[in-house]
């Protein structure tokens, strides 16, 4: 992807401008209910429509194709984050919130905060929460063998990463009632101003008085991951006012993600029993398993990025200061990159999805979804004989997620 | 194009072209070699595309960084003083032969 034309501007979201003729527009929402509940014929006709695509509901040009949504991601100086990843464009709109000192900052002051941030949740940190975080999800999974059916959401998707991921932060007992929702606010407001956003920004209020409180550095027990944010202000990496606002981040980004993620493996495991065997004839699979899940249904569907000068996008132009709308889920059921996109393959190459993002903003979190993620599936693939869908299955909404709110299913033990 | 020569724990050699300026991991991932896994795609995060390089190869490639040092302290197989991240091996001309060992485990 490379410049073209004039670095000007060729029009703006409010002022009416006009994209070039040769982008298709597209009439498809998607924040759209009717898009959540069956988004994969739009993500079809969006990728098949052109390498970029002008959304008309929204006034934004869309990428979903996987080779221009990975061109987007990897070209951070042209495609910026510090004008927002949602609808929203900062440098017109106040934001809802302080703005993100990492997902919705750009290099120089990216690189500081997310060299910060990967020391916390490094590979090696990882290695002292593993043995944890697999006896809990080994303690998780016999319990629920023990009652046979159950709400595969609340009571496995929401209660495992609840009863590691808090305490790993080191989070006061008291309050945790306000994860979720304050969660499921700040990804509904990367979305349009739609209804979804609006009711969650109008109710906010009590839960972002419990995070600015729980991000306090008193708040935070010793040896946990927010800790160890304030921590490196003693060494001058950040300062004392941006501690706990990365503290912020991991409240915001870690626990609803994975949430999402744990969900999404499960629900594909219950559809598909042939690979639950292939998983429990190798329970190495289970780290692979978890991460087609992630490309399979994509948890975190979409971000936003805003150009920083005119651009060539698959031989059209778009202008400086456009919102770019990166359809992370239709990447990566892109037939043009994965084969048999649209099936559950435990054994497929999942490397280059970019359901944790790709670059320099991919997922700071990663290793603790994947660690998660593995601990769940390795359990299931040691414990569990069979899982089947017992009740009806519905949708939870949001602008930015895409999971259940209910998956009822009974387990048969091994 | 250098050709990389990329040694299973079990002694199997693949060996896989690379493209001069990319690291050594995009090669091993263009041509499916079992054995480097790359979660994260190259974005020096999750240290699970570990090599041993071969001692002839050492002294050959450029020192490790300070970000790469604190990634190999969190590999899954044993860090060793001739363990690397293959992503941040840059591929050169003069690489053109080299030998990568893969470690039992990169989870």
């Amino acid at each position: 992807m490379s410049a073209m034309g004039s670095p000007q501007a060729t029009g703006s979201n409010s002022s009416g401008g006009r994209p070039p003729a040769a982008i298709p527009h597209l009439a498809i929402d998607p924040f759209s209910i009717a898009f959540f509940d069956d988004p994969f014929p739009a993500h079809q006709a969006l990728r098949d429509a052109g390498p970029v695509v002008y959304l008309e509901t929204w006034n934004v040009y869309g990428v979903a194709r996987y080779a221009e949504v990975h061109a987007v991601l990897n070209d951070p100086a042209t495609f910026c984050s510090g004008r927002g990843v949602g609808l929203s464009d900062f440098a017109k709109e106040t934001p809802w919130r302080p703005p993100s000192l990492i997902l919705e900052a750009d290099p120089p002051a990216h690189t500081r905060t997310r060299a910060v941030l990967s020391k916390v949740l490094s590979p090696t940190v990882m290695k002292q929460l593993r043995q944890h975080f697999t006896a809990v999800a080994d303690a998780t999974i016999d319990g629920l063998l023990a009652r046979g059916s159950f709400d595969a959401v609340v009571e496995l998707a929401e209660a495992y990463p609840l009863s590691v991921f808090p305490d790993a932060l080191g989070l006061r007992p008291e309050g945790r009632q306000h994860l979720l929702p304050y969660a499921g606010l700040v990804f509904n407001a990367f979305g349009p101003p739609n209804e979804l956003r609006q009711s969650a920004i109008a109710r906010s209020a009590p839960h972002q008085a419990y995070i600015a409180e729980q991000c306090q550095r008193e708040n935070l027990a010793p040896g946990g991951f927010g800790a160890c944010i304030h921590a490196f202000a003693d060494t001058g990496d950040i300062t004392d006012k941006e501690a706990p606002l990365l503290v912020r981040s991991l409240l915001s980004a870690g626990l609803d993600t994975t949430v999402y993620g744990i969900g999404a493996a499960v629900y594909c495991l219950a559809r598909y029993p042939d690979q639950l065997a292939r998983l429990r004839a190798d329970p190495t699979l289970a780290r692979n398993a978890f991460e087609e899940a992630i490309r399979l249904e994509s948890p975190v569907q979409t971000f936003f990025r805003t150009t920083t000068r005119a651009v060539d996008i698959g031989g059209s132009e778009v202008g400086e200061g456009e919102k770019v709308l990166m359809f992370l889920g239709a990447a990566n059921r892109d037939p043009r990159r994965w084969a048999e996109p649209d099936s559950y393959d435990v054994t497929r190459k999942t490397s280059g999805h970019v359901g944790f993002g790709s670059g320099i903003h991919m997922c700071v979190g990663q290793l603790v979804a994947r660690l998660e993620g593995e601990a769940v599936l390795s359990a299931i693939a040691r414990k569990v004989a069979s899982i089947a869908i017992s009740g009806p299955v519905t949708r939870r909404y949001n602008n930015t997620l895409r999971g259940l709110e209910t998956l009822p299913i009974t387990l048969t033990a091994a | 194009m250098p050709t990389i020569h990329f040694v299973h724990p079990d002694n199997r050699s693949e060996s896989v072209d690379a493209d001069i300026g990319n690291g050594a991991m995009r090669a091993a991932l263009a041509h499916g070699l079992d054995g480097i896994l790359a979660e994260c795609g190259g974005s020096a995060v999750c240290a699970t595309c570990h090599v041993y390089v071969d001692e002839a190869w050492l002294a050959k490639l450029k020192p490790v960084g300070a970000d790469e040092d604190e990634l190999l302290d969190g590999t899954a197989s044993e860090r060793l003083p001739n363990g690397r991240l293959s992503c941040q091996i840059e591929m050169t001309s003069e690489l053109d032969g080299l030998v990568l060992r893969l470690p039992e485990r990169q989870t």
